[in-house]
C-alpha cells in the first residue's frame, strides 16, 4: 500500500514541514517532516540523541525552529510557548512527570485553570466533577481527592493524561511514557491510546521500543542524528525492519550465544535477610548461587527486593542474618571497598546517582575504584598522564562516544554513561560480575552491546549475576532464570526451557515452589 | 489563692498574646516565602527595618496606622531586594538572606542617625499616637478579661486575623494553590503557563511586607521607640517557629504562641526576687527555640522545591 496511499483520504491535524533546529554548529533536527493525522497513532522513533525530544519540544512551544513551518488544521502557526500550543489543543506527557506530589489528583488537573467562584476563590465541587467527568470519558479511572505521593506510577500517568485532556488537548505528544510503568500497566496504556483515538484524539508517541511502537502506532517517522530517515505504515513492517532504519544496519535480536558448560559455583547466597528503609524485611530467607562461565538471571517485577538484595550483596546495606560468599570467602556485611577487592564489580540500578560521578570527566571515573593504585597514583599523587592513557585505552575499546576522556560524565547520552561503567567494571576482571537493570533505558544500539560485554564475561569463564525487570532481556541472556518474587526466590529454570507465560506467573506470584 | 493563681495565668496569657504578635506577624511572612520556594532568612533584617520605619514615621507623623503600613513597605522593599538577588539572578538564597540581615541593620541604624540628631534610637512616640487599645476600659475592674485584653494593642487581633486571611489565601483561593506548586515543582507549573517569576516576587515582597509588620508590632504597641536592640533574634525565632510549625499559617501560629509564652514567662519571672539571675531567665525563649528545633522538628515537610533557584531548562 505504502504511507502516501494509505494516508490519503486522513484528515491533517499537524504538519511539521522541514523542520530544522541547530544549537551553534549541532544540527539536532535537520529538515524533519512530520504529518498527524486526526485519530492516528503517529509514533517517532529513534535512538537516544537522536532529536525525537528536540522536534516535540519545538512543537510544544519550548523551542523555536531555526527554519520550517509548522500548521494545525492547515492554518501556518506560530507556538512560541508553551500555553501557544496548548491553545492549539496540544497536549504533552513529559517523561518525567509534572506532577505535585503532595497536591490531590484534582488539583493537579486543574492548576493553572482553576474553576473559581467570586473574588478566585477555588470551586473545588466544579473541579471534581470535571474531573469525573472527562475521567469518565477516557475511562481514564483515578481518585480525584487521592494525593500524588499515594498514587503508583501508572496512575501518575493518567492524571498527567487528563491533565491535558482538561486543557482541552486534541493532539497528545506522549514522550517515553512506558519507561516508568511495569508490563501490566504498559498493556493498559496501550489500551488508553486506543480509548483516545476512538474519540478522535491523535498522539504522537515518542519511543525507542519497538515492541509498543508495532503494539500501538499507526505511522512511524524514523529519524536518525537529527535526519528525517522515513515514515512507515506500522502494519507494513516488523520490530526488525524499524530497528535497522533507527540505527542505519542490521540489529539482531536474539542473542548470539554458543552453548557453554558452566563451571563451579563460585557465588552464593544462603538465607538471606535484608530489611527495607522503612525496616520492613525486603529480602526473606533468600538463596541463590551463581556458576563459573553462567549468566543467572532474575527476573522479577520492580518492588520485589532486588534492590535491597545488590545492596546488601555490594555492601550498602545491613544484612540481618545468612551468608554471602565469594570464592569460598564470607563477605556478608562487609564495606563496598572490601566487596570489590574480593572481584565482585557491580553495574549498578541507578547509572547516575550510584554508577558515574556525574561532574568528574570521564577519565577521573574510570579509575574510581583504583585511583589509589599505581600506576594512577604515586606516593598519593594522582598521575593524571597515565590516567589519561587508560581513559583512552577504555574508550577506544568499548567505543565510548565522544572519543574525549576530558568530557564530564554529565554530558554524555545514557548509552555512552553506560559504556564508561561497563568498561570500568569489566577491565577490574572481576570473578563475578552484577548487571542491575543494565539497558534502562538504552537504545537497540546500545542494548546490543551491553548484552554482547555480558556475554563475553561468561565465555572468558566468568560469573555475571544479571537483573532486570525486562522479561525478554532475561530470556535471551540468562543461562539460568531465577524468578523472585516477595524477597524470596519462588523457582529456577534453565533458560532453554522458559516459557513466558509460566515466568510471568512466577513473576505475580503465581509459581510453584 | 486561686484568685492569684488565675490573675497570674491571666497576666501570662496577656504577656504571651504581646509577645508572640510581632513573631506572628514575621512568620506569616516566612510561610508565603517558603512556599513559593525561597528561603527567607532575612526576616530578622525585614524586621529590623520594619521597626525602624514604624517608630520613625510613627514619630514624626503621629498616626500609627500609618506608620504600619510605612513598615510594611519598608520591609516589603527589603523582601523586593531579596527576590531581584534570588529569583532574578538564582543567587543562593541562604546568603542573600544573611546580606539582608546586616543591611536591615546598618541601614536602620544609619537612618535613626540621620533623622535623630546622631542618635541610635529613635524618639518616643507620644502615648496617644501609639497603636490603640481596642478593648481598654471594656471589662470591669479586677476581671480576669480585664487583666489579658485591657493593655492589647489592635496589633495583635490584627495578627490573628492575618492568620485567617492568609491561611485562606493558601488553600482556599488559586492563586495560593498555585504558590504552593511553584515551590514543589516549578517545572510543572511552568508547563502549565503559571509563572514561576512573578509568584515567587510577590511570595518574596509580600513575606518583607509581614516581617515589617511584626517589626512595627514591636516598635508601635509593645515599646515606642525603635533602638538596635529591639529586634534581637526575633526574626529567627519567627522563622523557627515556622519550620516548627510544618510551613503552614496555622502551625506557625501556634508555634508563635509558644515562643511568645516562654518569652511572657520570662517577663512574669522577671518580676520575683529569684536566686536565679534575671539574664538567665530571659535566655528562656531562645533556649525553648533551640530545645524544640533539636528535639521536635524532625523531618518536617519543607516544600521540595524551597531553596532551589528556578532556572528555565532553554539551551539555547
Amino acid at each position: 500500500m505504502g504511507y502516501e496511499n494509505v494516508t490519503q483520504s486522513l484528515t491533517k491535524v499537524i504538519e511539521m514541514k522541514k523542520i530544522t533546529k541547530k544549537f551553534g554548529d549541532f544540527v539536532a533536527n535537520d529538515s524533519v517532516n512530520l504529518d498527524v493525522f486526526k485519530g492516528k497513532v503517529h509514533a517517532l522513533l529513534g535512538e537516544n540523541g537522536a532529536g525525537k525530544s528536540t522536534l516535540m519540544n519545538i512543537l510544544y512551544g519550548l523551542y523555536s525552529p531555526t527554519s520550517g513551518e509548522i500548521l494545525i488544521n492547515g492554518k501556518k502557526v506560530d507556538i512560541t510557548n508553551p500555553n501557544i500550543a496548548i491553545e492549539h489543543g496540544i497536549g504533552m506527557v513529559h517523561q518525567h512527570f509534572m506532577l505535585i506530589k503532595p497536591f490531590t489528583v484534582a488539583q493537579n488537573i486543574i492548576l493553572g485553570q482553576e474553576p473559581t467562584s467570586k473574588m478566585s476563590v477555588l470551586n473545588m465541587k466544579k473541579a471534581l466533577k470535571d474531573v469525573k467527568e472527562i475521567s469518565e470519558r477516557y475511562g481514564l479511572y483515578v481518585d480525584p481527592n487521592a494525593k500524588i505521593e499515594d498514587i503508583s506510577v501508572g496512575m501518575q500517568q493518567r492524571v498527567e493524561i487528563l491533565k491535558a485532556l482538561y486543557r482541552g488537548a486534541e493532539i497528545l505528544i506522549l514522550d517515553e511514557p512506558t519507561a516508568v510503568l511495569t508490563p501490566q500497566e504498559i498493556v493498559e496504556l496501550i489500551q488508553i491510546i486506543k480509548n483516545l483515538t476512538k474519540e478522535g484524539k491523535s498522539i504522537i508517541l515518542i519511543s525507542h521500543k519497538l515492541k509498543e511502537i508495532t503494539a500501538a502506532a499507526d505511522f512511524c517517522l524514523i529519524i536518525r542524528r537529527g535526519k528525517h530517515i522515513d515514515t512507515v505504515v506500522v502494519s507494513e513492517t516488523n520490530e526488525e525492519g524499524l530497528a535497522s532504519k533507527m540505527v542505519g544496519r542490521e540489529v539482531s535480536f536474539s542473542v548470539a550465544k554458543d552453548d557453554k558448560e558452566s563451571g563451579d559455583e563460585i557465588f552464593s547466597i544462603k538465607d538471606l535477610i535484608v530489611k527495607d528503609n522503612r525496616d520492613i524485611i525486603a529480602v526473606d530467607k533468600l538463596n541463590l548461587s551463581v556458576k563459573k562461565g553462567e549468566i543467572l538471571g532474575l527476573a522479577g517485577i520492580d518492588g520485589n527486593g532486588q534492590t535491597e538484595l545488590l545492596e546488601a550483596i555490594t555492601g550498602l546495606r545491613k544484612v540481618e542474618s545468612g551468608e554471602i560468599k565469594i570464592n569460598g570467602e564470607n563477605i556478608t556485611n562487609n564495606t563496598p571497598f572490601q566487596v570489590i577487592s574480593k572481584k565482585i564489580s557491580h553495574i549498578p540500578e541507578d547509572r547516575q546517582k550510584r554508577g558515574l560521578v556525574m561532574d568528574f570527566d570521564i577519565s577521573e571515573n574510570t579509575i574510581l575504584e583504583n585511583y589509589y593504585k599505581y600506576p594512577f597514583a604515586k606516593r598519593g599523587v594522582l598521575q593524571y598522564d597515565n590516567i589519561r592513557i587508560y581513559a583512552k585505552e577504555l574508550i577506544d575499546k568499548f567505543d565510548v562516544r565522544p572519543k574525549e576522556e576530558s568530557k564530564m560524565a554529565r554530558t554524555l547520552s545514557g548509552g555512552n554513561q553506560q559504556k564508561v561503567i561497563i568498561a570500568r567494571e569489566v577491565t577490574n576482571n572481576p570473578d563475578l560480575l552484577i548487571a542491575a537493570q543494565p539497558t534502562r533505558g538504552l537504545d537497540v544500539g546500545a542494548i546490543e552491546f551491553v548484552h554482547k560485554a555480558l556475554i563475553e564475561q561468561r565465555d572468558n569463564d566468568k560469573a555475571v549475576f544479571l537483573i532486570s525487570f525486562e522479561l525478554d532481556e532475561i530470556m535471551n541472556v540468562s543461562d539460568r532464570i531465577a524468578v523472585i518474587y516477595e524477597g524470596k526466590i519462588v523457582g529456577i529454570v534453565d533458560a532453554k526451557d522458559a516459557e513466558v507465560e509460566k515466568l510471568g506467573l512466577m513473576m505475580a506470584g503465581g509459581g510453584n515452589e | 489563692m486561686i484568685e492569684t493563681i488565675l490573675s497570674n495565668l491571666a497576666l501570662i496569657i496577656g504577656t504571651t498574646l504581646m509577645y508572640s504578635t510581632p513573631l506572628i506577624y514575621t512568620s506569616l511572612g516566612g510561610v508565603l516565602s517558603e512556599n513559593s520556594g525561597v528561603i527567607n532568612i532575612g526576616l530578622e533584617g525585614m524586621m529590623v527595618i520594619g521597626a525602624f520605619a514604624g517608630a520613625a514615621i510613627g514619630y514624626f507623623v503621629g498616626d500609627p496606622w500609618i506608620a504600619f503600613i510605612g513598615a510594611g513597605i519598608a520591609g516589603g522593599l527589603f523582601g523586593l531586594l531579596h527576590a531581584f538577588a534570588c529569583v532574578t539572578f538564582g543567587a543562593n538564597q541562604v546568603v542573600s538572606g544573611i546580606a539582608v540581615n546586616f543591611l536591615g541593620a546598618g541601614i536602620a541604624l544609619f537612618l535613626s542617625r540621620m533623622f535623630f540628631e546622631g542618635a541610635t534610637m529613635t524618639k518616643s512616640i507620644a502615648l496617644d499616637n501609639k497603636m490603640p487599645r481596642p478593648l481598654n476600659g471594656v471589662f470591669p475592674d479586677g476581671s480576669l478579661l480585664k487583666i489579658i485584653f485591657d493593655n492589647q494593642y489592635a496589633t495583635v487581633y490584627l495578627a490573628f486575623f492575618m492568620v485567617l486571611i492568609i491561611w485562606f489565601f493558601m488553600y482556599k483561593t488559586k492563586y495560593g494553590l498555585r504558590l504552593r506548586s511553584v515551590g514543589e515543582h516549578p517545572t510543572a507549573a511552568d508547563t502549565l503557563g503559571i509563572s514561576v517569576m512573578r509568584i515567587r516576587y510577590f511570595a518574596v515582597i509580600m513575606s518583607g511586607v509581614f516581617a515589617g509588620f511584626g517589626g512595627a508590632a514591636m516598635s508601635l504597641a509593645i515599646v515606642s521607640n525603635f533602638r538596635p536592640t529591639l529586634i534581637s533574634g526575633h526574626g529567627f525565632i519567627a522563622l523557627a517557629a515556622m519550620i516548627f510549625g510544618k510551613w503552614k499559617p496555622q502551625g506557625a501560629l501556634l508555634a508563635c504562641l509558644l515562643f511568645g509564652g516562654a518569652q511572657g514567662l520570662a517577663v512574669f519571672l522577671g518580676q520575683f526576687d529569684f536566686e536565679i539571675s534575671t539574664q538567665l531567665i530571659s535566655m528562656l525563649p531562645y533556649v525553648i527555640t533551640i530545645v524544640v528545633l533539636i528535639g521536635f522538628v524532625g523531618k518536617s515537610a519543607a516544600p521540595s522545591a524551597d531553596g532551589i533557584p528556578y532556572e528555565k531548562e532553554h539551551k539555547y
